[in-house]
């Protein structure tokens, strides 16, 4: 069967048709934002109380149906905090050399390819290698395990997200600089890093918020633990192992610490992305234009 | 950068002092930055050899046949079939490319080629902030909403109408099944696969968009034979990294999924994906002999699949963005 309408009615709806199809399409995107942010805050606010945030589990995270959640919090952000400082130790320097040091180098094409492929390698690859390491150096699950195997999964996107900052600032600050008679460590340390702050810190917390997120990296390697952190070398408790373990309890109360943890995980990490944004926007002042 | 305000005779073996400490510090820095830029490459690769080293006993009892095939897995009879779970694995990830790879290049090239500016910084955060959700929150989410709809409702309305189709027929009622894992997992990968699709468009030239309208095209078809030809190895690239991403996703599928080790014969039964059996096991495997090692071939298996699917896609989207640039 031929259509018999005219050509341009068949295109006109075509058009139309698909326009429809992408807004639909972007509707349910955003629409499946909304329903997990609702679900958590529908399950989690009830369950927020003072007492959840200041109190560590009584009796046992998993059947005990007293307490709050303040070990996994202090275990999440010391685990995150101390990944991101380390993994910007490493990343800054790292970014830092692909850009002005080796720019436009084969080596520096190298090493954003493994970067970029690591970044895409499973957290619970990650924590099944950071165990066996720690096995060899007969390490237990701990807060340096767990720190340690988040600093691998934070290094990628910390790196390539300041690589991709640095690379935008203009290459004549980079030449006047160097015009000056100054060297390759001064014109990246005192020049390109300051210009680039807003968006390191942005990257660091781009970074922070992945870290604090990740479930399947500190498994193996951090432990869990009814306790607050004390020790590098003990195990520690996290949000969002906090989450995994108490939801699988028969208890409905400590179901509810659960909830409460997911909804403290949530804001954590939507604060972190909406605030690293306004921080870049005000830092950005520093920056020469 | 101390600056240098006198010429004097006396300040000169100074300034010459100074030289040789930035000169110095900036050959030191040289190579401490560039020993640093060797970790990725070298992690990547103790990566590989450790998780071989490990699965290297599970390796020298059985062939690699014998444990991509066999059906069977009772680590305490010494019986190691992965067959259940990489078919788990597949089905799950399959399903999951399947619902999100559509809206994900709707909603791609529309905002790249229709939407209102005010429209495309609004979508900026959603992607976001869907990209940062925490997949154990995605795993409550599964379970709280997904799982019960899909039990209670999806399930008996597939299978009354299509049950006569094998994938489809349902015959478990909870709802932890590889559709609710596909689904979840479908919305996590939509961010990735956005963004990467939109940068990619966003990188076709305007002149191939106004060649193709002023031909007297749609806009529709101006994307269509114009502008998708030339983005398309990049959208490519974008769907294998959103795959390798819902491939080795762990949490939130193992907490939805069911977790049952049989292999799946409709989209309503259970299913054991790879990453939910080395997260499960991880406690006792220590205790019976060639377990661990099964574990980390398990993890091995997940590496090499993922770093295929990763170099791949990283070597055609560092083209394709050049090539539709030019």
């Amino acid at each position: 069967m031929t259509d018999r309408r005219p050509a341009w009615k068949r295109r006109h709806f075509e058009e139309r048709f698909f326009k429809t199809l992408m807004r639909v399409s972007f509707l349910a995107v955003a629409g499946s934002l909304g329903a997990i942010l609702l679900t958590v805050i529908v399950k989690g606010l009830p369950a927020l109380s003072l007492a959840m945030l200041t109190q560590t589990p009584k009796g046992g995270y998993y059947l005990g149906k007293e307490g709050g959640i303040l070990n996994a919090i202090l275990g999440s952000l010391l685990l995150a905090g101390c990944a991101t400082v380390l993994a910007l130790l490493i990343g800054l320097p790292m970014a830092l050399y692909l850009e002005i040091y080796a720019p436009r180098s084969r080596w520096a094409g190298s090493v954003r390819l493994a970067l970029d492929v690591m970044w895409g390698i499973p957290s619970i690859v990650y924590g099944a290698f950071g165990f066996t390491l720690m096995l060899l150096v007969g390490l237990r699950a701990s807060l340096l395990g767990g720190i340690l195997a988040l600093t691998l999964l934070e290094l990628p996107i910390m790196t390539r997200a300041m690589d991709e900052v640095i690379k935008m600032i203009p290459k004549d600050l980079e030449e006047s600089a160097f015009a000056l008679g100054t060297t390759r460590y001064e014109v990246a340390v005192k020049v390109i890093v300051r210009q680039a702050l807003p968006g390191i810190i942005t990257g660091a917390l781009l970074a922070f918020g992945r870290g604090i997120g990740d479930a399947a990296a500190v498994l193996f390697t951090a432990g869990y633990t009814d306790r607050l952190p004390t020790s590098l070398f003990r195990p520690v408790a996290s949000l969002p192992l906090a989450v995994f373990f108490q939801l699988g309890t028969p208890y409905p109360e400590v179901r509810q610490r659960a909830y409460a943890a997911a909804l403290i995980l949530t804001i954590i990490v939507l604060g972190v992305s909406l605030g690293s944004r306004l921080l870049a926007a005000r830092l950005s002042r520093n920056v020469v234009k | 950068m101390r600056p240098v305000t006198t010429a004097s005779p006396a300040s000169r073996t100074g300034r010459e002092s100074d030289l040789a400490r930035r000169r110095l510090q900036d050959r030191v820095s040289t190579w401490l930055f560039l020993a640093l830029t060797a970790l990725p490459l070298t992690i990547t690769a103790a990566m590989l050899l450790a998780l071989m080293a490990r699965s290297q006993p599970i390796l020298a009892g059985h062939t690699i046949r014998e444990l991509l095939t066999g059906q069977t897995w009772q680590p305490m009879q010494g019986q190691f079939g992965f067959y259940p779970f990489i078919v788990g694995t597949l089905w799950v990830t399959a399903l999951a490319m399947l619902i999100a790879v559509p809206p994900s290049l709707f909603t791609a090239v529309y905002l790249a080629e229709y939407a209102r500016p005010t429209t495309r910084t609004l979508a900026k955060p959603v992607l976001d902030l869907l990209a940062a959700i925490p997949s154990v929150v995605y795993g409550i989410w599964g379970v709280v909403a997904i799982v019960p709809w899909v039990g209670a409702s999806l399930a008996p309305t597939l299978n009354r109408w299509f049950g006569f189709i094998p994938f489809v027929a349902a015959n478990n009622p909870t709802g932890f099944s590889v559709l609710s894992g596909s689904l979840v997992l479908a919305v996590m990968v939509t961010p990735v696969i956005i963004a990467i699709s939109y940068e990619v468009l966003r990188a076709v030239p305007d002149g191939l968009r106004e060649a193709a309208l002023a031909m007297g095209t749609t806009r529709w078809q101006a994307i269509m034979h114009a502008v998708l030809p030339k983005a398309l190895p990049g959208v490519a690239a974008a769907v294998v990294l959103g795959f390798s991403r819902a491939f080795g996703e762990t949490m939130a599928v193992l907490m939805v999924v069911g977790n049952v080790a049989k292999t799946p014969s409709s989209i309503f039964d259970p299913a054991y994906p790879l990453t939910a059996l080395i997260a499960n096991n991880y406690g006792e495997m220590m205790s019976i002999p060639l377990y661990d090692a099964a574990l980390m071939g398990a993890a091995l298996t997940l590496l090499l699949v993922v770093l295929a699917f990763n170099i791949i896609s990283a070597v055609i989207l560092r083209g394709a963005v050049r090539r539709a640039a030019a």
